[in-house]
C-alpha cells in the first residue's frame, strides 16, 4: 500500500503563562507539545496514535487538520501540504473531535445540508448520503430536532455524520469513543471498520489500549511529544498485550510508573 | 467564491430569522418601545408646562388698581384682595402651593404711573409679583400677569410696535424648518440606532461562535477564511440594518408627539430621491463600518460578555460624535472632516437632512467607510487564521 499520509518532523511549542508554569512545576517558559514528530500512514489503514494525556496527540491531529500551524516540519495528506495548501487539505479530510461543536440552534438535517454545500457536494448526492448515514446512526428520527435537544450520544453521531459530508479519503478522529456509552461507542468503532473496508485511511488518537487492539493496523506511541515507536500493531506488541508493551516502553523512555 | 459567501450569509440569516425571540428583541421591540417611550416623553413634556384646561388661578392682590383690575377680568382667575397685614401669611400659602400668586401694587399705583416719566427724578413705581416656580400653575399665573402688565405698560406710551399681530414674520419655509429639525436630531439617533443594531448581533455571531466552539467546525471546511469573514459581516450588516430601520421607524412615528406643535410644519416629503439615495449610501457604508469594527473586537474577545464590554467604549464615542451633529450648526464644509470615520457619517447625515449635502463629501465618506471596513475585513481574516486568537481559552 502506498503512503497517503507523510508526517515529516512536525514541531509545535506553546508558551506557558506564569500560572501554568506553577501548575506544571516547570521553569520552562515554552513547552514542546510536539517534538520533531514523523510517521507515515498507508492508504486504507487505521493508524492509531497512542499516548497518555498531554503527550501531544491532539496537537498533532489539530496540525494535520490545519486548525493550527506547525512551528516547523510539514505533513503531506494525499498530496496536499498542511502548511502550503491548508484549504486543499481540508477538502480531503474529515476531522472529528469533541472540540468541534455544532450550532445547537439548527437541526442535524439543516447542518448536514449546510456543510455539504460548503464542501460543494452535489445536492442529489448529498441527499442520498445523508439518508444512508442518518439511517445507519439512527439520526433519521431526530433529523429535524434541534441539536440542543439531542442526547450527547446523538449529538456525537450527528457530528460524525456531518464531518463526513464530503466523503473524505482521510478521516482524522480525536478520541473517537470519549464520552460515549458502550452502545454508541460500538456503533462508532464498527463504522470506522466499515470506512476502512471502503478504502478510507483513518487516523485515531486514543489512550484506550483495547480500542487500538481492536481496530488499528498500525500504531505510533507518543510520549512527551516524541514518537517513541511506530510500527504495525503486531510488531509493537511483540507477543505481549499492548498494555504491557506500552508500560515497558514508558518505563524505558520516562521511567517506571509508580 | 461568491457561492460560499452566499451559503454562509443564508445560514447566518436562517440562524437569526429562525429564532423568534431574537427577531422580536432585535427588530420588533426597538420600534415599538421607542414609539411608546418617545410618545410618552412627548406628552409628558407638554403636560409639564401646561395647566389643566379650565383651571382657575388663585391670586391675592394688595391695592389692586382699577386700571389693572379691568384687564384681569379676561383671565380665568379667582382674585382675592387682601390687606398688607396678611402678606406674610399669603406668601406662606404660595410656599405651600395653596395659592398661585401674590401681586402687590403701590397704594396710589395709577397716580404714580401717571406722574412718572422717563425724566422723573424719582424711581419708577414698583409692582411685586410673588410666585412659586416649582408649581406649574403658579408659574403660568406669573407669566400671564407679567404679560398683562407689560401690555399695559406698552399701551401707556406706545411709540412703536414690533411685529404687531405676530404672524408671517418668520420667513423660514416649512422646508427649512423641517431641515433644521431633522438635521439636529436624526443624525445622532440614526448613529446610535445603527450602532445598537450592530451591537445586538455581532458579538453573538462572532464571539458567541468562538465561545461555543462552533466556529472551529467552520474553520475545518475548505472555505477560505476571507469568505467566512465576508459571509458573516454581510449577514450581520443586513440584520443590523433591519434593527436600525426598526428603531428609526419608531422614532419617525413618534416624532409628531415628541416635538409637539413644532412638528406641525415638518414633513419628510421635502427630501427628494437624491437625498434618500445619498442617505442610503451613507447609512449602508456606516453599518458596514460598525459591523466590521465590532466583529474585529468580538473576534478578539473570548466570550460574548467580554465582546459586549469591550464594545461599550466605542458606543460612547459614537454617541458623543452623534451629539456633535446637534450643535455643529450645519455640516462642515471642509473636505478634510469627511476623512474621519464615524464623524464623517454624522456630518453627511446633517448635510443631507439640512439640504446642504455635497456629493464629493458623501463620496469621500462612503469610500473612507468602505476602506476601513475592508481593512477590518483583512484584519478579521488574519484573526480567523490565527490559532492564538481563535483557540485561546
Amino acid at each position: 500500500m502506498p503512503d497517503i499520509i507523510t508526517v515529516d518532523g512536525l514541531n509545535k511549542s506553546f508558551k506557558l503563562s506564569a500560572k501554568q508554569q506553577k501548575l506544571e512545576k516547570s521553569r520552562e517558559k515554552v513547552i514542546h507539545a510536539v517534538d520533531n514528530l514523523s510517521f507515515t500512514a498507508q492508504a486504507g489503514e487505521i493508524f492509531g496514535l497512542l499516548g497518555p494525556n498531554g503527550a501531544g496527540k491532539t496537537t498533532t491531529l489539530r496540525m494535520l487538520a490545519t486548525l493550527i500551524k506547525p512551528d516547523s516540519g510539514d505533513a503531506i495528506l494525499d498530496g496536499a501540504s498542511i502548511s502550503e495548501q491548508p484549504e486543499l487539505v481540508r477538502s480531503k479530510i474529515g476531522f472529528l473531535t469533541s472540540e468541534l461543536k455544532l450550532e445547537s440552534f439548527f437541526t442535524p438535517s439543516y447542518l448536514y445540508d449546510f456543510f455539504a454545500s460548503l464542501h460543494g457536494v452535489d445536492p442529489k448526492l448529498s441527499d442520498s448520503r445523508k439518508n444512508d448515514i442518518f439511517e445507519k446512526f439512527g439520526i433519521n428520527k431526530f433529523a429535524e430536532v434541534k441539536i440542543a435537544d439531542l442526547s450527547t450520544g446523538m449529538q456525537q453521531k450527528a457530528s460524525l455524520a456531518i464531518s463526513l459530508v464530503h466523503d473524505p479519503k482521510i478521516i482524522i478522529f480525536d478520541e473517537p469513543t470519549n464520552g460515549l456509552d458502550v452502545i454508541t461507542a460500538k456503533v462508532v468503532t464498527d463504522y470506522l471498520l466499515e470506512l476502512r473496508a471502503q478504502g478510507k485511511t483513518i487516523i485515531v488518537s486514543t489512550h484506550i489500549f483495547s480500542l487500538v487492539e481492536k481496530i488499528c493496523d498500525r500504531v505510533g506511541i507518543i510520549i512527551n511529544g516524541k514518537m517513541i515507536v511506530c510500527d504495525s500493531l503486531n510488531a509493537v506488541q511483540a507477543g505481549k498485550s499492548l498494555e504491557d508493551r506500552f508500560f515497558d516502553i514508558y518505563a524505558e523512555t520516562v521511567g517506571a510508573v509508580v | 467564491m461568491t457561492n460560499k459567501i452566499s451559503i454562509i450569509i443564508k445560514k447566518e440569516l436562517a440562524r437569526f430569522f429562525g429564532d423568534k425571540r431574537l427577531v422580536l428583541s432585535t427588530i420588533v421591540l426597538p420600534c415599538v418601545l421607542i414609539y411608546l417611550v418617545y410618545s410618552f416623553m412627548g406628552s409628558a413634556l407638554t403636560d409639564m408646562y401646561q395647566t389643566d384646561e379650565g383651571y382657575k388661578f388663585t391670586i391675592s392682590t394688595v391695592n389692586l388698581p382699577q386700571s389693572i383690575s379691568a384687564l384681569l377680568s379676561d383671565m380665568e382667575a379667582e382674585i382675592t384682595p387682601i390687606d398688607e397685614a396678611e402678606i406674610p401669611d399669603t406668601k406662606n400659602a404660595i410656599v405651600e402651593k395653596k395659592l398661585d400668586l401674590l401681586a402687590i401694587f403701590p397704594a396710589d399705583f395709577d397716580a404714580q404711573v401717571a406722574a412718572y416719566g422717563p425724566d422723573s427724578a424719582e424711581a419708577a413705581p414698583k409692582v411685586a409679583l410673588y410666585y412659586n416656580s416649582t408649581r406649574t400653575e403658579s408659574s403660568s399665573a406669573y407669566s400671564a400677569l407679567t404679560a398683562i402688565l407689560d401690555t399695559y405698560e406698552g399701551s401707556l406710551a406706545n411709540k412703536f410696535d414690533v411685529n404687531p399681530g405676530n404672524e408671517g414674520f418668520n420667513l423660514a419655509t416649512d422646508k427649512d424648518a423641517s431641515g433644521f429639525m431633522f438635521s439636529s436630531m436624526l443624525p445622532m439617533l440614526l448613529m446610535i440606532f445603527l450602532f445598537s443594531g450592530c451591537m445586538a448581533v455581532a458579538p453573538e455571531a462572532i464571539a458567541g461562535e468562538k465561545e461555543r466552539g462552533t466556529i472551529a467546525t467552520m474553520l475545518i471546511t475548505p472555505v477560505k477564511r476571507s469568505e467566512l469573514v465576508m459571509g458573516k459581516v454581510l449577514a450581520l450588516a443586513i440584520v443590523a440594518l433591519l434593527a436600525g430601520a426598526s428603531s428609526t421607524l419608531g422614532t419617525l412615528l413618534s416624532l409628531p408627539k415628541l416635538m409637539g406643535a413644532a412638528s406641525e410644519n415638518m414633513s419628510a416629503a421635502f427630501y427628494g430621491p437624491a437625498d434618500y439615495a445619498m442617505l442610503a449610501a451613507v447609512v449602508l457604508s456606516t453599518v458596514l463600518l460598525f459591523v466590521s469594527i465590532i466583529s474585529v473586537i468580538s473576534a478578539y474577545a473570548k466570550t460574548i460578555k467580554e465582546a459586549q464590554t469591550s464594545v461599550m467604549p466605542l458606543m460612547i464615542v459614537v454617541m458623543l460624535v452623534g451629539v456633535t451633529g446637534m450643535f455643529g450648526n450645519g455640516a462642515k464644509t471642509e473636505a478634510l472632516y469627511y476623512f474621519i470615520p464615524i464623524y464623517n457619517s454624522v456630518q453627511c447625515m446633517t448635510g443631507i437632512f439640512s439640504f446642504n449635502a455635497v456629493a464629493s463629501h458623501m463620496l469621500i465618506t462612503v469610500l473612507v467607510n468602505l476602506a476601513v471596513s475592508v481593512g477590518c475585513g483583512f484584519l478579521l481574516t488574519k484573526m480567523f487564521n490565527s490559532e492564538k486568537i481563535m483557540f485561546k481559552k
